[in-house]
Formats: structure tokens, sequence, C-alpha cells
């Protein structure tokens, strides 16, 4: 058995690697370690490898290499049955052939408590999902919100200390999901239980988890809070795949310290900072989010580098407006101001500066 | 009470989404209608005409109907043999009977109720000429007209203008038509006139019967034959009934004169009584129980057939039960019953985990298992329940091995074939495929994440495949055993061959009788027991299980 890495960590992968045929492999290489209480969410692209990884926690499927502990113990080899660990699956997997109440007293069943007990804690499970009405009805008679409740409740009802979660809210429509985002986080945090949830609805993430981890090609590439993840991007990947994204792509040309010089493709030349480059004469894609642009000359520094850009659409959409630009030879430059008395509204066709601050805009790997 | 919904035109909303249905429901019908017409022809109908063959029993009643008439008053109870009219009656039906060669058929018949019937049928055939040769010979000797076919034929014909016995000729065309079961509406060109048919009534009938007969199964021209031998029997016994003096003076027609002549030779001529004549050949027609039998099989619908498929009988004495000897229908129909359960739960054992397999195996590996399950399919019943012989006799492969492998001696060897475990493990092998498919598809449709959940709640493999997956696959062992069961209720050709004399299902005894026993009321009536086994059967597995959760897939 080998020794844990960090005591604080509750969950952890140790250089986990996983094949299915042999040939490819499907992840590679995923180190992961999570403290107790924890709420981290997978977010990546589909097929990029997160149910493979939540099954090798499950038990589901074996690690081709590397370790995986719960606690501090290795259990690559204890059956899945022996886990203790809660799981939420997304088509919610409750047993058809079984009532509500019956689907929450099974594990307690197989866990040979007694009937009082079992009933108590069944009626308390569905409580917390506000399900109590609904204990003698069959799966198939419930709506989809009403049986992800169910298999919630059931992955709970038995207290585990961690409870998985694979596209839970994946068939539901918005309003549900975001209810329901609500619900689990809350559940999670008052029962100080540990969550491994896997989405590829970033703004789930972001609003559900205390840490994300983004995967892409069955690699983490960035394992960060949500706020962390959306400001400061690793790689372009995250930039890209985190909220809206501006890329401009060029050749850094100097490095000052903290800040560079990037001269794009165009032949215009803007400040950064440089995150994923090293060296001048680097390929890199700079990424700008869409609200940090300025487009007020005055609230940058003299000094700054500006762009020439042509307003191309203007879009009202309440709260803020959403402006499309053509900046260095790409037309899906997109600028985003909030509705403020002040704020300019910006007429198609017209010529504008653009700028920023260099720390909003990050040089990263091409 | 819910107030009625109207829809937009004022009508009930039923009646006007019933209305939208109809054409829908038209075209669906259009379309199965081919489907329809051929069920009916190949299946309904024919079982329709199954059920009916297991209560019909006109072969008594067409074939001897005098008789039957005359036997109505006969006291079965009695030790008395029928009275003479009776054989008087037998003596014309049978003497038909046996010109269309029918009469040995009716033997047949008789024979299933009670042996020994068939000989006297067949016998007494042979002896009906003789019977009547003595009233030929006379009436000839005495004159030579009554050989005289022409003479004959302008006798009982009926001259132009003269009025004609219609009633007479419509009922013996009937009989005649009963016997031979076919259309004897032909034109013969002969019609028996009225006053002949007064004069000499029995003459009529039978001359009649016999010019129907020869004109329509013969193709002869009536008024160029000579009639059969019976005409004469009925001439002497028209002459000999009291009043034939007083109806012959009245007659004026052709042959008044010769039949005068007749008239006063019939003394002179021996009368035997047929009862006797009948006794002369065969003494069996003097035994109440004959009688009783024919009697007893008169009626044209009999529930005999069915009282036999159930080893019953009826007796005086109400129903009874055969005597042990001859009582196999229940013990065939009772190891039929256990021997199709038998052969489904082996269907059930070894067709699961194949099922399993099947539907869990990665997409390639499948597709060959699934190869494999189906190749029986691909080569003859009859090769596969032949190879089984090969396999399974005394000194076939599996006790070589057996005895090889030192698990039996060679003395010893296992009985595996011509006894039930041989149908057994046959029918088993060829009805499998029927147990894994629809298994196999149910199974598809259970996503394996029932089974992880139910682990990571915390079951154990056993536990969660019993609690979780095993329910949900039920309706496929309900649709295998259905289709299993029923199919295997019904074999033939695999228990006949390995089968012996242990392993033999009523199907055989149905085939049997069907192809060499020739009774096909009793097939029908064990057939028709079979479908409705199998028919409550159903009901109860709907009551018990519920139909609903049969699937045959997703
Ligand atoms: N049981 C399996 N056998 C073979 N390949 C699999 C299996 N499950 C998943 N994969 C492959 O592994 C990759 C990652 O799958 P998965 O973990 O389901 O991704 P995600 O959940 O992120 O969408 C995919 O390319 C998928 O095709
Ligand atoms: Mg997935």
């Amino acid at each position: 058995m080998s020794e844990a890495i960090s005591d604080t960590a509750f969950v952890e992968f140790e250089r986990v690697q996983k094949s299915y045929d042999g040939e490819n492999l499907v992840v590679k290489d995923l180190n992961l370690s999570m403290p107790k209480g924890e709420f981290l969410t997978m977010l990546g692209p589909s097929g990029s490898g997160k149910t493979t990884c939540l099954m090798m926690l499950a038990g589901f499927e074996t690690a081709t290499h590397g370790a995986i502990r719960l606690d501090g113990v290795s259990i690559n080899n204890i059956p899945p049955h022996k886990r203790g660990i809660g799981m939420v699956f997304q088509n919610y997997a409750l047993f058809p052939h079984m009532t509500v109440a019956e689907n929450l007293s099974f594990p307690l069943e197989v866990r040979k408590i007694g009937k009082s007990t079992r009933e108590e804690k069944v009626m308390r499970a569905l409580g917390m999902v506000q399900m109590q009405d609904f204990a003698g009805r069959r799966p198939a008679q419930l709506s989809g919100g009403q049986q992800q409740r169910i298999a919630l409740a059931r992955a709970l009802v038995f207290e585990p200390e961690l409870v998985l979660m694979d596209e839970p809210l994946g068939a539901l429509d918005k309003q549900l999901r975001e209810t329901l985002q609500f619900e689990i986080t809350n559940l999670a945090h008052e029962l100080g239980i540990t969550v491994v949830y896997v989405t590829h609805d970033q703004t789930e993430a972001l609003t559900m988890s205390d840490r994300v981890a983004v995967f892409d090609d069955g690699r983490i590439q960035q394992l960060a809070p949500p706020d962390e993840l959306y400001e400061a991007p690793h790689n372009s990947f995250v930039a890209q795949f985190i909220g809206e994204n501006n890329t401009l792509e060029g050749v850094v040309q100097e490095i000052k310290g903290n800040s560079c010089i990037v001269r794009l493709d165009s032949g215009d030349v803007i400040d950064a900072i440089p995150v994923n480059v090293s060296k001048v004469g680097e390929r890199t894609k700079v990424s700008i989010r869409p609200e940090r642009v300025e487009v007020d000359k005055s609230r940058l520094s003299p000094d700054a580098h500006t762009l020439k850009a042509e307003v191309l659409e203007f879009i009202y959409m309440g709260d803020i407006f959403r402006t499309r630009l053509r900046v260095a030879g790409t037309d899906n430059f997109v600028i985003k101001s909030r509705n403020a008395p002040d704020q300019v509204r910006l007429t198609p066709g017209s010529q504008i500066d653009i700028g920023w601050l260099a720390e909003d805009c990050r040089a990263l790997d091409a | 009470m819910a107030e009625q919904v109207l829809a937009a035109d004022g009508t009930p909303l039923k009646a006007s989404l019933n209305r939208a249905l109809r054409r829908q429901k038209m075209r669906a019908l259009v379309l199965i209608a081919p489907l329809l017409l051929f069920i009916m022809l190949t299946f309904i109908i024919p079982i329709g005409q199954m059920l009916f063959r297991s209560v019909e029993n006109s072969i008594v009643a067409d074939t001897i109907p005098r008789t039957v008439v005359a036997l109505d008053n006969w006291d079965a109870s009695g030790d008395a043999e029928p009275d003479e009219i009776v054989f008087q009656a037998l003596f014309y039906d049978l003497f038909v009977a046996s010109e269309a060669k029918l009469h040995t058929r009716l033997g047949s018949r008789l024979n299933y109720e009670s042996s020994g019937i068939s000989s006297l049928f067949r016998k007494s055939g042979r002896g009906l000429d003789d019977i009547a040769d003595v009233y030929k010979d006379a009436f000839v000797d005495q004159n030579d007209v009554w050989a005289d076919g022409a003479f004959w034929f302008e006798m009982m014909n009926t001259a132009d203008g003269a009025p004609s016995a219609d009633g007479v000729f419509a009922q013996q065309r009937d009989l005649l038509g009963n016997l031979t079961s076919s259309s004897v509406r032909k034109n013969i060109g002969f019609l028996p006139n009225q006053e002949i048919a007064r004069a000499l009534p029995l003459t009529t009938q039978t001359y009649t019967e016999w010019a129907l007969y020869v004109a329509n199964f013969d193709d002869d021209v009536v008024a160029d034959e000579k009639p059969w031998e019976s005409v004469y029997a009925a001439l002497f016994d028209d002459l000999h009934a009291p009043g034939a003096a007083e109806r012959l003076a009245n007659y004026t027609g052709t042959g008044a004169d010769e039949l005068n002549s007749a008239l006063a030779i019939v003394d002179t001529i021996p009368d035997q009584p047929y009862h006797a004549a009948f006794a002369d050949l065969d003494d069996g027609w003097l035994s109440p129980d004959v009688w009783r039998t024919i009697q007893a099989y008169a009626p044209r619908f009999t529930s005999g057939y069915f009282l036999n498929a159930i080893d019953l009988q009826n007796t005086d004495d109400g129903v009874e039960w055969r005597p042990e000897n001859e009582q196999i229908y229940l013990t065939l129909f009772v190891r039929t019953m256990i021997m199709s359960m038998t052969i489904t739960i082996s269907c059930i054992l070894l067709g699961y985990p194949v099922a399993w397999m099947l539907a869990n195996l990665p997409a390639r590996k499948a597709n060959m298992l699934m190869i494999l399950v189906l190749l029986p399919f691909w080569t003859s019943l009859l090769v596969r329940t032949s190879a089984w012989k090969v396999l399974l006799q005394n000194q076939g492969v599996i006790n070589d091995l057996l005895v090889w492998a030192g698990f039996v001696a060679d003395d010893n060897r296992l009985a595996l074939i011509n006894n039930a475990t041989g149908t057994v493990i046959a029918m088993t092998h060829i009805l499998l495929p029927f147990m894994i498919l629809p298994l196999y598809s149910v199974m598809q449709t259970i996503p394996i994440s029932y089974l992880r959940a139910a682990k990571s709640l915390g079951a154990t493999n056993w536990t969660a495949f019993w609690r979780v997956y095993f329910p949900q696959s039920v309706p496929g062992i309900g649709a295998g055993s259905i289709l299993v069961f029923i199919l295997s209720i019904g074999y033939y050709i695999t228990p006949e061959i390995v089968g012996g004399t242990k392993g033999v299902f009523i199907s055989n005894r149905i085939a049997y009788h069907i192809s060499s026993s020739l009774n096909w009321g009793l097939a029908a009536a064990l057939g028709a027991i079979l479908l409705a086994i199998v028919l409550a059967l159903y009901w109860a597995y709907d009551r018990i299980v519920g139909i609903d959760n049969v699937k045959l897939g997703g």
C-alpha cells in the first residue's frame, strides 16, 4: 500500500493512466489531490476522459498505471461495492422495477440496516430533496428533474463521504438545471461531503465548484478555483474553453520582466504579459477578455499601444452591449460594455481605437 | 359528472376524435388486409375445421341413414337385437354403401369405439348380393323380362305428360349425395313415375337410387343397365308386404301384367327374414353391443372423440374410464407438459448466460457469438436430430467418452436415447435459440449503468444481479419461455426420432392418428385439447406475470 503524498488529501490520483484498447491513452498522467469537503468539478469537452476518471475512482474501470487513493488508502484493489462512494449517473440509473422508496432503501438493505432505521433514513433523504410525497411512485412516473432529485437522494442516503456525479443535469432544461445546481451545492456544503462533479458546461462548473479541473486530451490542463481559471488561464485551451475570449496571433517581439510586446500577424504591436512564452521570436496566441477591452483612450496609460478597429455590429443585450469589431485582420473581435448611463453606443461602420491594460492581455502558447 | 367537452363545430369532442381516428384505422386495416386474408385461409379456417372435426360425426348418419332412423325406436338397454325393420333398412343402406365401397369406412370409424366392428362390415358387404340373388333368380325364372334393363326402365320411368314422383327422386338424391359426399345433380334422364311409386314404393326408391348411382358414378345410361340385386329384393318386399294386391290392382301402367304374374309366385319364394340373413353372414349382427355402438354414434355430433382423448368412454351407465390397458392419452399429456417444462427450464439455465454475454460483449465478439447461436438454423432440423442420435446412442460419442474417462462402466453405459432424456437433450439444443434471442434483445435494453449503480450503492455482484438486473430481464425470460414451451409441446420430429416409446409427445400420437390410423376425429380432439392447454397457460401467465411483461425487445 503506497503512502499518501499529502496528509490533507482525501482523494488522490497519482500518475494515473488509462487505456481501453492498449493503443490509445484515454487518460494520460493524471495527478489530482482533493481535500475533504471540497467540491471539485471536472470540466472538459466530450471525449476528454472525464467519465473514465470518475469510473476509475468508483472502481468500474481499473487504471492501467498509477495509484488512486481514498483517505490515504490505495483503492486499486477494492471492489466498487466496498468503496462506499455515492454516485449519481448521467441517466439517473434509478431501478425501474422499484418504487422511489425501494430505490432509496436498497443501499441500506444491502448494508443490513434495520427496517425502522431504514425508513427513517429514506424519509430524511427524500426530505433533503423535497420529494417526500413521491415515495410510492415508480421512476417512470416522475419527471426528469424529479428523477434527478431521487438519484441524488439515493446517492446520499447511505451517508457516503465522497459523492461522484457524472453530468447529472445534462438532460434537464436550463431553468431546472440552475435550481438544481444551487440545491446540489447547498446540500454538499451542508452535509460536508466531498464531491467530484463532471460536466461539460462551463457555467455550471464555475458556479458550483470550489475548484475546477479543466480536462482536455486526457490531461488536466488547469486546476484552479473558478475566478483564477477565468482571469488567469494557463494556456490557450483553457482561455478559449472558459468564458468568451478574443484571440490574436503573433510573435513575441520583446520581453521586459513582467510584460512583453507582441507583433501581431497584421503588423500591429500590442502589450501583454508573458504567461506561456519565454523568449523573443516565439509564436504566441494572446488572449483578451471582451470586457477588459477599453475604447476610451483617456483611461489607458499614454504609452500604451492601441489598435485601429472598425465597428461591424452592435448588439443591445439589456444589461450589456456586445460589439463586434474588425481588428488586426479578424472579424470576430468582441467587446462587452456595461449598460451604464455614460456608456457610448458604437455605431456600425465607425472607426475607433482600442487598447487594454497589459496585465489583462495574456500571451499564451500558440 | 364531468361536462361534455365540445369540439369547435359543436359536436362532442369524443365523437369528432373518433371520426378523425376512423380514417387512420381504415388505412391500417387496408395495409394488413393481405396478411389477414392469408392467416384466415391458412390458419383460422384450418383450426376451425379441426375443432369441427373433433365433434363432427356425420359418417354413421350419412352411410346408413335408413338404419339410423329405424334404430330410433330400439331400446338399447334390453338384451334383444333390433326389429326386422332395422335389418331391412341396414340391407338397403349397406347395399349402396358397399357398391360405393364406403361401408368399410364406416366399419373403421365404429371400430375406434368398439373393436371388431370393422371386420363385421367388411365381411357383410361381400355377402349382400347372395341375400338378394334368391329373389332375382326367382323373378327371372318366372319371366325373362325381369332380367331386361330396358323393361325395368320403361316400367319405372315417367312417360311424357304423366305425373312423376319428384319427392322420391329428391329424397334418394340427397341420401346418395350425403353418402358419397359429392354432388349427384347430373341430369340422368330418369324420373320415377308417380303411379309405380304408389304401387311399389320400396322398389321405386331402390331403383331410383341405383339409377342415380350408375348415371352419376359409372357414367352409364340408365335404360341400358340391369338393376342391382337389391332392386329385386325390394320388389319382393313390396309384393310380399300386406296390401300389395290392392295396390297392384290400381296399377295400370307398363308391366302391370308382369307384376301380377310375379305377385302370383311371391308366396312360392322362400322368405328369409333379413336379420336371419345377416346372422348367417356374421352372428355379430345379433349382438346388442354392436347395435348400441351404432346407436350411440348415430348423432351427427359426438363427444366421443374428446372423451377418448382423455381416456374416457361413453357406456350405457354414462361416462367411464377406459380399461386400464387402453389409457394412454392422459399420461401422454402429462408427460408432454412435464417434459416441455423441463426443456424450457433447461433452455433458461443454458440460454441466460449466453444471452448475457451476447448483450455485454464488445460488438465484434458479440457478433461472432450470435453467429454461433444462429448456426443451428442453418442446418436442417432432421440433420441436427440425427446428429444427436449418433452422439447419444449406447455406442455413441458421449457414452464412449464417459467410459474412456472412467465415469461409467463399459457394461453399464447410460441410456441417453430412445427415452425422455434423449428428447430433453435434443430438444433443449434445438429450441435454445428461441430462448436466447428474446432474452438477448431484452438484455440489450438494460443499460450497464444499473448494475454499476447497484454496486456503487454497496451491492455485491450477486445482489446487484439478483435484485437489479434479473428482475429487469424477467420479461425476456417470459417471452423466451412462452416461445420454447409452446413450440415444444407441439414438437413432433425430434421426439419421434430420439424419443423411443418413453420420450414421445402427444403430438406424435396426433401424427399417428392423422397418417396411420386415420382417426382424424380423435387427432382433432387431441389437437383441440392441446390448443386449450396452451390458451389456458397463456391466460394463467397473463394473470400471474402479466402479458405486457413479455418483451421481445426494447
Ligand atoms: N468502455 C470503453 N471502451 C473503449 N473506449 C472507451 C470506453 N469508454 C470510453 N472510451 C473512450 O475513451 C474516451 C474518453 O471517454 P469518456 O471518459 O467517456 O469521456 P467524457 O466523459 O469526457 O466524455 C473516448 O474517446 C471514448 O471513446
Ligand atoms: Mg462522460
